[in-house]
């Protein structure tokens, strides 16, 4: 019999889960670590130094323009890993999934993750699965946890200093709009696809040019802002960054005047911010650019200086100065 | 599903940097021709945080002096009223919902709506009122009190409300209005002995949507100070502006709307009407700042009595001191500016608000919090 749906007893830790398994994830995931089905993956010990993470992912909805919850499951600890200077070896998945879960859907988001881990190099090497009964989580959550190599070491997001430029490498909240887009009370046609993309490729290049990096992160929840400030917090500064300079697609900025976001505090899922001494800023915007996820890269601004009262500012279009809001408050729930 | 495509027209017509440059450019010429710099009340919370938002006090900076009005309707609650919602949620068999913004406004004793709903007393934000009818229905068990408040922008919601709870013959929900009128506040800054020094008004937007610019004609004559009702947008209140430089140019003192888009002269007839129904005005209520001001809010009509919380929840509250240390009661008067107050951004914060006006997204010391950049930081 063709099972279609997950059943309660697909998690009961006998023949079901085992066929679960069989069938199912090591059919999308399956490589000589994983495929032994122990109880922990045996690594290689590679001498370097690792960078170790790990990230729950229930964004609602499942699927949505650009990506699902299986793809940014992946991309998103990839990310992780990337922005603190390492190269990303290998993951462990955890699964919790509710009962009566499509299998159609479930191989949709399998065949994902599976794409996105080859397309990056990594390997899934440890999983879990749990089914829960129905109305106890929404469909499914997954967790990754993801081991890489350090290969550029030092990134912190407290070695901001005065004068420091900010490369942003893409334009900015796309993945939040489209997942607001379809929330309930919003539900708007948007012509939008989510920028969930890993960024490994995009940043690689920067690692090996040995060009002085101080700091660089994903602008995931919270958005551009949230980043901007946590920067400015863990190293005492105070930013200045140009509206002018950041990139928004009209769609999205559509949807801020609409419903009264601002851009800034959107999610990226595939964007990174960059900060680093004025004199390598423009060889670095130069390799970014050359990729294909990087074309719309910017400078957007710069480290004004040390202070007390760190601070992130915006020069707005008309000239004039402000505060750029940090995310806070009416968090969105469930975006990644 | 709506498109967004339209929208892109709003951000051309109302927040192009070109456009405004342009206007920037007029009104500072115009007002140079005048001689001297001027003094604007804007009356409207919401036109507050677009001036600090994108720097509109910043672009006419030496040239206009933006004085800060009452318009923010969480902010002039007065603190008893404040302490009525809170002492009527405390009983075991009220459930209260209110909008949003009134959840953390501090009473007497520096509870709010949220620490006591922590503390499990039945407490529920809602965004309509008509929101209020599904709660009714979800506790049955439970006296579901309303407590409404805003200006006559949301006082029509507040009517539909009563009608609807009336009509379906709805025995577990009343209405507490805290319903408050523009023009009376406005009418009785201008008169008051401690009052800013403001040369010209911009209206506020959403209220005229509803009253019409009409009402404000008494106030114009009365007090000789020109009014323009303003839209929300940067290019709509530089418009505004311009419209009352010219005015003081021309020596005219007149009514005049920006927003025509959304307001006429009449206003709107329908909610009109049912506000008269629903409503009576009463003899005066407490303001916020102000103290008593006769015949400045609505009460709700014998007709309605048996919605009307206030009559069947009669609760005596004493009226006790404000914070003495918090400027609120002065910002909302224009008197003082948020950056006045000793506390501001050191110990009262939107996290920690000790204020209305930090609470509300209308007030200005949250404006000012989120936008200004003070010189202390740079
Ligand atoms: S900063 Fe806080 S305490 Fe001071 S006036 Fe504003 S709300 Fe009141």
């Amino acid at each position: 019999m063709k099972v279609e749906k997950i059943l309660l007893s697909h998690g009961g830790g006998g023949e079901e889960t085992l066929a679960l398994i069989k069938n199912f994830f090591l059919k999308y995931f399956d490589n000589p670590i994983l495929g032994n089905l122990e109880d922990s993956a045996i690594i290689l010990n590679s001498f370097s130094k690792l960078a170790f993470t790990i990230d729950g992912f229930t964004v609602k909805p499942i699927f949505f323009k650009g990506g699902n919850i299986g793809k940014i499951a992946v991309t998103g600890t990839i990310n992780d890993l990337v922005v603190m200077g390492a190269k990303p070896l290998y993951l462990t998945v955890g699964f919790i999934i509710e009962e009566g879960f499509k299998i159609g859907d479930l191989e949709v988001i399998l065949q994902t993750m599976k794409e996105e881990a080859i397309k990056n190099g990594v390997t899934i090497v440890a999983g879990d699965t749990k089914i829960v009964p129905k109305g106890e989580v929404d469909g499914i959550f997954i967790t990754t946890a993801g081991i890489g190599e350090i290969l550029y070491e030092g990134i912190s997001c407290k070695n901001l200093v005065s004068e420091d430029l900010i490369i942003l490498s893409g334009s900015i909240g796309e993945h939040g709009a489209c997942i607001l887009a379809e929330r309930e009370g919003i539900g708007v046609e948007i012509d939008l696809e989510s920028d969930c993309n890993s960024l490994f490729s995009l940043v690689e290049p920067l690692f090996e040019s040995r060009l002085e990096i101080h700091a660089m992160r994903d602008p995931t929840r919270g958005g551009l802002s949230a980043t901007l400030h946590e920067w400015a917090y863990a190293s005492s500064v105070v930013i200045l960054v140009e509206e002018e300079k950041i990139p928004v697609k009209p769609q999205v900025r559509a949807f801020c005047e609409a419903f009264g976001f601002e851009p800034y505090h959107l999610a990226c899922e595939g964007r990174v911010v960059i900060a680093l001494p004025e004199k390598e800023a423009s060889k670095a915007l130069a390799l970014i650019r050359k990729h294909p996820l990087g074309r719309e890269a910017q400078i957007i601004g710069k480290v004004i200086k040390k202070s007390s009262f760190p601070q992130v500012l915006l020069k707005t279009l008309y000239g004039t100065h402000r505060i750029l809001e940090n995310t806070s408050g009416e968090l969105f729930p469930r975006i990644c | 599903m709506k498109s967004l495509n339209s929208l892109n027209l709003i951000w051309n017509n109302f927040k192009d940097p070109q456009r405004v440059k342009f206007l920037v450019k007029l009104i500072k010429k115009e007002i140079e021709s005048l001689g001297k710099s001027l003094n604007l009340m804007e009356f409207c919370g919401g036109h507050t945080h677009v001036i600090l938002k994108y720097g509109i006090d910043e672009l006419l900076k030496d040239y206009v002096n933006f004085v800060h009005g009452p318009g923010c309707p969480v902010c002039v609650i007065a603190l008893e009223r404040v302490d009525l919602a809170l002492e009527l949620a405390k009983k075991p068999e009220i459930l209260l919902c209110s909008y949003g913004d009134l959840m953390r406004v501090p009473g007497s004793k520096g509870h709010t709506l949220v620490s006591l709903r922590a503390e499990g007393y039945s407490i529920k934000a809602v965004s309509s009122s008509l929101e209020t009818l599904k709660v009714a229905k979800e506790f049955p068990e439970k006296k579901i009190i309303f407590f409404a408040i805003g200006f006559e922008t949301t006082a029509p919601h507040t009517a539909v409300l009563i009608k609807e709870a009336y009509k379906n013959k709805i025995d577990n929900l009343f209405v507490i209005s805290n319903h408050i009128l523009a023009v009376k506040v406005l009418d009785f800054l201008l008169k008051s002995e401690k009052k800013p020094f403001v040369e010209a008004i911009i209206g506020p937007g959403h209220v005229s949507t509803i009253t019409g610019s009409k009402i404000y004609e008494s106030i114009v004559k009365e007090h000789n100070i020109p009014i323009v009702i303003s839209g929300f947008e940067p290019l709509d209140l530089l418009q505004a502006i311009y419209l009352i430089v010219k005015q003081k140019r021309e020596n005219r003192c007149e009514v005049e709307v920006q927003y025509t888009r959304s307001v006429t002269k009449e206003g709107n007839p329908k909610a009109q009407a049912l506000l008269e129904e629903v409503f009576i005005i009463r003899d005066r209520f407490p303001w916020r700042g102000f103290g008593d001001i006769p015949f400045s809010a609505y009460g709700i009509n014998s007709k309605y009595e048996i919605l009307d919380a206030e009559k069947r929840f009669p609760l005596d509250i004493s009226k006790l001191e404000e914070n003495p240390h918090c400027l609120c009661a002065k910002v909302i008067k224009g008197i003082k500016k948020p950056t006045d107050c000793k506390l501001f951004k050191k110990i009262c914060t939107p996290q920690n608000p000790l204020g209305p006006c930090m609470v509300s997204s209308e007030g200005a010391c949250l404006a000012y919090f989120k936008y200004k950049v003070g010189n202390l930081y740079v």
